[in-house]
């Protein structure tokens, strides 16, 4: 019978002859190495197994070597990379828990599954460490919306997210979406989850104990994303339609029994190690699990909850059906995690148990099927140093003065064109198709500089936030890698948080290509610099290469995800204006700078020169001043300045405070210089009339160069510059510019 | 005063309406979509979510979980049964109320705050709000567009069982009348599909909720004879 179901499958002979490991991406330097370790020829399931271990998207081979560069401890840090998340610690016993992953080659060609089984897999990655999902977010990259696939996709993968968040009732609460022509045939789709966890309860994915039962959990495997770990390792391209029996098939509610009874499975306390089963599926969780126990592992596929019928043991160990979990508890507790299972209406099934051969030993029909080395699978795959070349156009960019363009005068117009570019506009129409408040903890929603979301039973909140600008990352991946943790710990400060530690998601284009590899290599050292500076190590995170299709690679798009820590829940922040007669301060130095600037943008369509500078130790000074002032109760409101500048920065704290501002500010710059730079750490304050003494003291003693630049107050936006009217607008005009924005384009 | 909230599978708001009926200071158990008993219950809330993964109409298949049974038996009782979003789903496909909740207007999930009218304020639920006072509950829902034929509406309102209205321009959904939440006849079966367990709290954007929660306790102990302000 097993012969009849395997007997389409090439032979061992047929596989070498036809060199079949290629489809599968395989060298034959890979291929060779592999036979070496089984000691003979791997049969169809092996290589599938193998390829799919040895992957970038598993074996990280080509991005080890970039991944060492980054800071990985801090005292807070209690697990670093190398699980299904990482874990911080914030006092009390409790411990938050996150990670950000891709899912950017299934939202290509499927974008509704592809964007809600990316937040279903973040969402097992956090529960499968025993904590409870408590917040999601996302990054979101796509092309011009003006073209009509792009909108197709932003429509269909925001309407994925919000089908999964809120079937399963985690709010998402964050997230950025930019809009650029480099990602119009490979749309960013990463995902992120925070979760809480008490620090006794933190789960492992080990296969501990000879012996012990191994047990399966969740909905019967499928057909689906066969191979979706190797269609995630290589670029885009016409083919890539056909492959979308790679994307998977997503079910909120069966991961919401799913994640109820695995939470309940570990607070009994009995699990000895579980895994998620992410990309690879059944390979990677049950290789992981064995490899980090330093034991084999036997699994009996017959045992295995098949939807479809006549599967092969191939199909079995490739499908990425979702929603599903193996763990190892003590056969004694069998009848114990049954129940728990039963009452939840979730498959639970014993498909194997571990062995002390260090061997992945794969039973089917009577038969031994496959019969690989553990460690081969998981340690052995080669790392690539791959060549790396700085571009042409980095040096061709240095000549560029991204200041020297003709001066704009009508600045009421050149705002209202920044505000209504997708990338700055309003993501209302985004998040308001997100349950960001289930759970109630949601302190500061969606629309400000990040998501705050309360810690039950304490007095304690959570900061969280997305960022990147993948434009800077491209003109100057170092300073543009740094600048993308600067942004994200200001986003986190001008909350009123402390920043605890980062997750990050690598997008770039194919490290096949040294160009792409010299970026990755400069953006890591640039967010390992900040890093360091900042004191928010890398805890965990992803990598996606190969997004590139035949119209070139994205830019190169290193998000960070960061998670904060409110000490006190008075110390909560928001960015919008409070009441009339609050004064306005603008904190740090701006300079002529446009390089990858939104308003560079809107005027030549593609970035060019340098990105803004960016001086770590200025960066610091900046947000330990502004969160010392926070938390001294000095400051209204705080708004960390990014796309747009300062001109941008005004008019949202205006908006979302309903609520006008007059401004009189002395400069040596042009006024559309002023208006629109992108200069690094700068923040705009507002304080009570009574506290502003105080607060310039403290920034005074700070060393921090401020001006005060104004009041709150009216119902316009009212800027003067050396004397001369700058801008002068309505707040509700400017607040419909923003805000119809993203409909109008998407009706 | 004992509450009980339902779980379905696929419930998600069972803790916050859990932790709004603590946080008035009562009595409150979960209870599970197999119960066969709610004998011991006072108020029954059946929470929002997506009870079953709602993969076939909202609320169609929870109607017929076990505990329905004993919801409806409390509802003739005359205890009081509130459904939020989900649960006011659920509780027009069990027929404790007249109508349906269709898909959004604009075919799109919205969540936002959303103002609401107090219509009638002579019920359990509501008696703490002003007739016409406007309040911030929250709405998250894509199918929260209510509908009833022409017959029912005229019914609804000379019976005073509207009970809130979306406030005047902020239809969010496309509801009949600008309907938000509806009573049975008899008074004592509320639906809506804001979530006033969601307005808890100033510092969750609005406490407009919690005065739902104090009502349906203060109506409960005035009935029973208890001494109110607890």
């Amino acid at each position: 019978m097993a012969q009849q179901l395997t007997a389409k499958e090439p032979t061992p002979q047929q596989i070498v002859d036809q060199k079949i490991y290629q489809q599968f991406g395989v060298s034959d330097s890979e291929f060779e190495l592999i036979c070496g370790f089984l000691g003979r020829i791997p049969n169809y399931t092996e290589i599938g197994v193998f390829s799919v271990m040895w992957s970038e998207h598993c074996a990280y081979k080509n991005s080890k070597p970039i991944l060492k560069k980054f800071p990985i401890t801090g005292e807070r840090v209690l697990m670093g990379p190398g699980e299904g998340a990482g874990i911080v610690d914030i006092g009390d016993n409790q411990a938050v828990v996150f990670k950000i992953e891709s899912h950017n080659h299934p939202s290509a060609v499927e974008p509704y599954q592809g964007a809600a089984t990316g937040v279903g897999g973040i969402i097992r990655d956090i529960f499968s460490m025993g904590a409870r999902p408590i917040a999601l977010l996302n990054s979101l990259r796509f092309g011009s919306l003006k073209n009509e696939r792009v909108k197709y996709l932003f429509e269909n993968v925001v309407a994925g997210i919000a089908g999964y968040g809120n079937c399963i009732g985690i709010p998402t609460v964050a997230g950025e979406v930019n809009f650029d022509e480099s990602y119009e045939g490979n749309p960013l789709v990463n995902a992120m989850c925070v979760g809480l966890i008490d620090h006794d309860k933190i789960q492992r994915g080990v296969a501990k104990g000879v012996g012990n039962p191994v047990f399966y959990v969740g909905p019967p495997t499928g057909r689906d994303g066969i191979h979706g770990a190797t269609f995630a390792s290589v670029e885009l391209s016409e083919e890539s339609e056909e492959k979308k029996t790679a994307v998977q098939v997503g079910d909120p509610f069966m991961e919401k029994l799913v994640m109820e009874a695995t939470l309940e499975l570990i607070n009994s306390g009995i699990v000895l190690g579980i895994q998620d089963m992410g990309a690879a599926g059944l390979t990677c969780s049950s290789a992981e699990m064995a490899s980090k126990a330093g034991n084999g592992l036997e699994l009996y596929l017959d045992e295995v909850p098949q939807r479809e019928s006549d599967m092969t043991p191939y199909e079995m160990m490739l499908s990425e059906s979702q929603e599903r979990m193996l763990f190892v508890i003590e056969p004694h507790h069998e009848a114990q995690a049954q129940e728990i299972f039963d009452r939840w209406g979730v498959i639970c099934k014993k498909v194997g148990k571990v062995t002390d051969d260090g061997r992945l030993r794969l039973f089917h029909k009577g038969e031994q099927v496959a019969d690989m080395p553990v460690k081969a699978l998981v340690d052995e795959c080669p790392v690539y140093h791959k060549p790396s070349s700085e571009p042409a156009y980095y040096r061709e960019f240095e000549a560029v003065n991204t200041a020297d363009f003709a001066e704009i005068t009508d600045l009421n117009s050149a705002l209202e064109e920044i505000l209504a570019s997708p990338t700055v506009a309003s993501k209302e129409w985004v998040y308001n198709q997100y349950d960001y408040m289930v759970r109630t903890a949601t302190a500061v929603q969606p629309g400000s500089d990040a998501a705050v979301v309360l810690v039950d039973g304490t007095n304690k909140a959570l900061a969280m936030t997305t960022d990147c600008n993948g434009r800077y990352v491209y003109l100057d991946p170092e300073i543009g890698g740094r600048i993308a943790v600067a942004e994200a710990a200001r986003n986190i400060v001008c909350s009123g948080a402390e920043p605890l530690a980062i997750t990050d998601n690598l997008n770039f284009g194919s490290p096949e290509k040294p160009e792409v590899f010299w970026q990755i290599e400069k953006a890591a050292d640039g967010m390992s610099e900040a890093c360091v500076k900042l004191n928010t190590p890398v805890i965990g995170g992803n990598v996606s290469l190969y997004n590139e299709n035949a119209k070139g690679a994205i830019y190169p798009t290193p998000v960070i995800g960061m998670v904060g820590l409110v000490h006190d829940v008075k110390h909560i922040t928001t960015s919008h204006f409070k009441e009339a007669g609050d004064t306005i301060i603008l904190l740090g130095e701006t300079k002529p700078e446009f390089g990858g600037s939104e308003l560079q943008y809107i005027k030549n369509g593609s970035p060019a020169g340098r990105p803004p500078v960016l001086n770590l130790d200025t960066e610091k000074k900046v947000q330990d001043a502004v969160l010392s002032a926070i938390q001294a109760g000095l400051v209204a409101s705080a708004h960390d300045l990014s796309e747009g500048g300062v001109a941008v920065a005004l008019a949202e704290s205006c908006i979302a405070g309903h609520i006008g501002a007059t401004v009189n500010v002395d400069t040596n710059l042009r006024p559309d210089h002023y208006l629109f730079s992108e200069s690094q750490s700068r923040i705009l304050l507002s304080a009570k009339e009574e506290k502003v003494d105080a607060l310039t003291a403290h920034l005074h003693e700070k060393g921090i160069p401020f001006a005060i630049i104004g009041l709150v107050g009216g119902k316009a936006l009212q800027v003067t510059i050396n004397g001369n009217a700058a801008i002068n607008a309505e707040v509700t005009k400017l607040e419909r510019v923003w805000k119809d924005a993203i409909p109008c384009l998407m009706k | 005063m004992k509450f009980a909230v339902l779980v379905f599978p696929g419930s998600n708001c069972d803790i916050d309406c859990y932790k709004a009926v603590k946080e008035i200071g009562a009595d409150v158990e979960y209870v599970w979509h197999t119960a066969t008993d709610l004998s011991s219950f006072d108020a029954i809330l059946v929470p929002g979510g997506f009870s079953y993964g709602d993969y076939l109409r909202c609320g169609a298949v929870a109607r017929f979980a076990n505990v329905m049974n004993e919801v409806v038996k409390a509802a003739e009782q005359g205890k009081y049964v509130l459904g939020i979003c989900n649960g006011f789903q659920i509780l027009t496909e069990a027929n404790l109320l007249p109508g349906a909740l269709i898909r959004n207007n604009g075919l799109k999930f919205r969540c936002h705050q959303a103002p609401l009218e107090v219509v009638n304020n002579e019920n359990p639920f509501t008696r703490e709000y002003a007739k016409g006072e406007v309040i911030n509950i929250p709405i998250a829902h894509g199918e929260g567009n209510y509908y009833c034929d022409e017959a029912t509406l005229t019914e609804l309102q000379a019976n005073n069982q509207i009970i809130f209205r979306y406030a005047a321009d902020s239809n969010p959904n496309g509801s009949i009348d600008n309907i938000a939440g509806i009573s049975n006849k008899a008074g004592n079966v509320v639906g809506m599909m804001p979530h006033p367990e969601r307005a808890m709290s100033e510092i969750l954007g609005s406490a407009d909720g919690k005065r739902m929660f104090t009502s349906i306790l203060n109506a409960w102990r005035e009935q029973h004879g208890t001494t109110i302000n607890g």
